[in-house]
């Protein structure tokens, strides 16, 4: 049976005697070629050799956004992150960089959702609700079709430089998700949520280094709804109109 | 000690509808949550969720009569009628509703909600966004949850009811970000902490559903009822058992033997790959035990190719990606080997159609819930509807509860000892100096379960699963917990959880033996056809402490308008 090493990055703040941080490595059973996630390495060491091991998971299948880590370099899903692509012997495994630390592999979240509780992410209407649907055709529905599918995983946030120098700058989930309501034909904000982002700690904090779209792990381009946001913004200073 | 009116355990939709209908109501209530809700599983759902909006052409005639009917003979006719007819008769509303809140629908040239063909209906009803829409409601309902300010407690491990005389008064949970357990003390508790796919190894479910919610209450003295009935959906993915919707098949996909052959004309003409998921699933299977599966292997074909790249790019963009990352298989370019996988548990805590249990101040909705509106095989796109409607219900009901409540303090003493009662547990598991692995067990429990208690059930196969079952239960006495540490121990977690899957197997395991017919999900070689003689009723587990396995009772099914009659696609 051919193994592939696991290196992982341990740290627990708890543990007075020995918080970290410091590399463990472990070997997972593993032939070249065959199928194994990060996610399940990451299990396999849990189980067999150190169950103090902690790490986030839910669905294993890329859609709830809890087991975003730094694997090799870059922002992945551990659960999307297939050994064999990687095409190497040694999988390296850090927690998201430039996060506070719970323990192990795990940041914690809360500025990140703090962030995205402000910048009020949710349909804002006034007028009443009709008694059916709310009219919209598929060319409306098409324009926030990226920003729905974004799965709160952290990458994006963890990944732009903006947010490591500017602890107050709301970051490119947080104004994704602006975005994704500002778009929307539906919503009826006005000038309810703008200057929760057009400002120095929205916006113009981003300086489109674009590390958020390689970071994303469902291929979306958070800067593009902020430089949405930007136009939209101008446009209405200048001709007094957000769409 | 923490204290809320109102306490929802578990932030998936019927948790965070059961939430902000109570809050929305002035009342003062918190989520505690495993995972961020906006993790919950179910964002996993694809497909849809049933309304009969009568938006798509082809379903101008469709009313909440017919997708009653349908979701009555879908369940085999175990559905209580009156609660099938309830929720079809609320779905629009709380369809309209979503929308209204934002849901990013999929939409139709006319800028109505999009909808599609699913299996078992007789007209396109399911409400879509592409194939991501428990994704979309999910985010939806959390969202909501944000804007009215619900308590969130996230990364919460419940691990106990909290009983006084007969009355829920809260839980303890185990917080996973500080360290410790902590009461937390309402007077009325809502479970919504979904099923238990898990039980089996080759679920498409997150790996969290183990069913903690429903040992929880079946531990507090609350039947569980027709757990026999665990729902196999036709197409998860061959190695992984991750979900491929039925949506593939409502937009017109095939299944394909190794002949070539798209099988379910022999199984279900007139539906074909539409019938519903019990019968799709069996016929694969068959095929595949037949020798017909895709080189001989155990897998046949999903095709999707005939669709088109611009089709299977618009609506169901979801699952390609899924096919590609974790199959390596592009749907444009080639088939998608796909094998029947545990999907869903159609038995659950036993409740009415307002989520109340029999035990005073405790409710449930969603998954980890029996109302029973699935019987004995769910529709798809009615479970993504029984969060929504059922956890509006519990919520409300919950809310009339205490506004009618003229006591309302709870026990302190029962509280701390119900903390006492889970640190001692975990004391004792940390003492043990047994040799069983607790993993190795978990992997033997879920094998044994896809091994005995499968598709197709017989007499024989299932006792050797039970004994199978009580003699891990005998063996969890030597499982000991590895690491003690306060914060994120997931070892802790995972060992703690493990008892009560196996006393829900258990549940699974008994109810399967002792039901002699084949009704739905549950079909058994030994005996083929259904008995609505003898077996027209629902089967109640009750715990038994000093017994190894539940004891079981029945209750009769409510029927209705809808009269029985063969179940034909």
């Amino acid at each position: 049976m051919g193994y592939i090493t696991f290196r992982i990055k341990r740290q627990d703040p708890q543990n007075k005697e020995n918080p970290g941080p410091h590399w463990e490595e472990y070997k997972v059973p593993y032939e070249k070629g065959n199928n194994l996630t990060v996610l399940e390495g990451l299990f396999y060491v849990q189980e067999k050799y150190d169950g103090s091991l902690s790490f986030r998971y839910c669905c294993r299948a890329s859609v709830c956004g809890s087991c975003a880590m730094y694997i090799n370099g870059a922002y992945r899903l551990a659960c999307q992150t297939n050994v064999k692509h990687l095409d190497t012997d040694l999988i390296t495994v850090e927690p998201l960089p430039h996060m506070p630390l719970v323990k192990d592999l795990v940041c914690n979240m809360d500025n990140f959702f703090a962030k995205y509780e402000y910048i009020k992410p949710w349909l804002i209407r006034h007028s009443p609700d009709p008694e059916k649907e709310i009219r919209m055709s598929p060319k409306e529905r098409k324009k926030i079709d990226m920003a729905v599918d974004c799965i709160l995983c952290g990458c994006c946030y963890s990944s732009c430089p903006s947010t490591w120098g500017e602890e107050n700058y709301l970051g490119p989930a947080a104004l994704l998700k602006a975005y994704r309501f500002e778009v929307d034909p539906r919503d009826e904000a006005g000038k309810e949520r703008l200057p929760l982002w057009d400002n120095e700690r929205g916006v113009y904090r981003c300086h489109t280094i674009m590390n958020c779209v390689e970071a994303c792990p469902k291929e979306l381009s958070p800067t593009q709804g902020i430089e949405w946001l930007k136009r939209a913004a101008v446009r209405r200073r200048l001709f007094g109109r957000k769409k | 000690m923490i204290h809320h009116d109102m306490i929802v355990v578990g932030g998936g939709l019927a948790g965070l509808r059961a939430a902000i209908e109570a809050k929305r109501a002035g009342i003062d209530v918190a989520i505690l949550s495993q995972v961020h809700p906006g993790r919950s599983h179910s964002g996993q759902a694809q497909g849809g969720i049933n309304a009969a909006l009568g938006n798509h052409p082809e379903g101008r005639d469709d009313s909440w009569e017919k997708h009653a009917f349908d979701t009555v003979k879908g369940g085999d006719f175990l559905v209580d009628q009156d609660a099938a007819i309830q929720m079809a008769k609320d779905a629009p509303g709380v369809i309209y509703e979503m929308e209204h809140w934002g849901c990013p629908f999929s939409r139709f040239e006319d800028g109505t909600i999009a909808q599609r063909p699913f299996g078992g209906a007789g007209f396109p009803r399911t409400c879509y966004g592409a194939d991501k829409t428990g994704h979309y409601l999910l985010h939806t309902l959390v969202e909501q949850a944000y804007k009215l300010q619900v308590k969130l407690y996230v990364e919460q491990y419940v691990a106990k009811l909290i009983v006084h005389d007969g009355v829920c008064q809260g839980v303890v949970a185990y917080d996973m970000i500080r360290g410790g357990f902590e009461a937390f003390t309402a007077n009325a508790v809502v479970i919504a902490t979904g099923g238990a796919g898990r039980t089996y190894c080759n679920s498409t479910n997150a790996i969290i559903s183990v069913g903690s919610g429903m040992f929880m209450a079946y531990y507090a003295g609350v039947p569980l009822k027709d757990m026999e009935f665990v729902q196999f959906h036709p197409t998860g993915l061959y190695t992984t058992n991750i979900l491929m919707s039925e949506a593939a098949r409502g937009e017109g996909g095939y299944l394909i033997n190794d002949k070539g052959e798209r099988f379910m004309e022999r199984y279900a003409p007139k539906f074909m790959e539409l019938a519903p998921r019990d019968i799709t699933a069996r016929s694969i299977q068959i095929e595949i035990n037949e020798g017909r599966g895709i080189g001989g292997k155990g897998y046949v074909y999903l095709d999707l190719r005939h669709l088109g790249a611009e089709r299977i790019l618009e609506r169901l963009p979801g699952i390609r990606d899924l096919a590609i990352h974790f199959e390596g298989v592009d749907p444009i370019e080639e088939p998608v080997p796909v094998v029947p996988s545990q999907h869903y548990w159609m038995g659950g805590i036993d409740t009415n159609v307002d989520g109340e249990t029999v035990m005073p101040g405790l409710y449930a909705a969603g998954e980890c819930a029996c109302v029973s509106v699935h019987g004995a095989n769910r529709l798809g796109g009615n479970s993504l509807l029984e969060t929504i409607v059922f956890g509006r219900r519990a919520g409300a009901a919950a809310t009339r509860y205490l506004q009618g409540l003229k006591d309302k303090r709870t026990d302190a003493r029962t509280a701390y000892a119900a903390v006492q009662a889970v640190e001692d547990k975990v004391k004792e598991l940390a003492s043990r100096s047994g040799k069983e692995n607790a993993y190795d067990l978990r992997a033997e429990l879920t094998q044994a379960m896809k091994d005995y208690f499968f598709l197709f059930r017989d007499e024989e196969t299932m006792q050797r699963g039970v004994e199978k079952l009580l003699s891990i239960k005998e063996r969890l006495k030597n499982i000991n917990l590895r690491w003690t540490g306060s914060v994120f121990n997931l070892d802790m977690i995972r060992t703690y959880e493990l008892e009560g899957m196996v006393d829900l197997a258990l549940c699974v395991g008994m109810g399967a033996v002792a039901r002699k017919e084949s009704r739905g999900s549950h079909y058994r070689t030994d005996y083929t056809k259904r008995d609505d003689e003898n077996w027209l009723k629902h089967t109640m587990a009750y715990y038994q402490p000093d017994a190894p396995g539940p004891r079981l009772d029945y209750k009769p099914v409510t029927l209705g308008p809808f009269e029985l009659q063969e179940r034909k696609y």
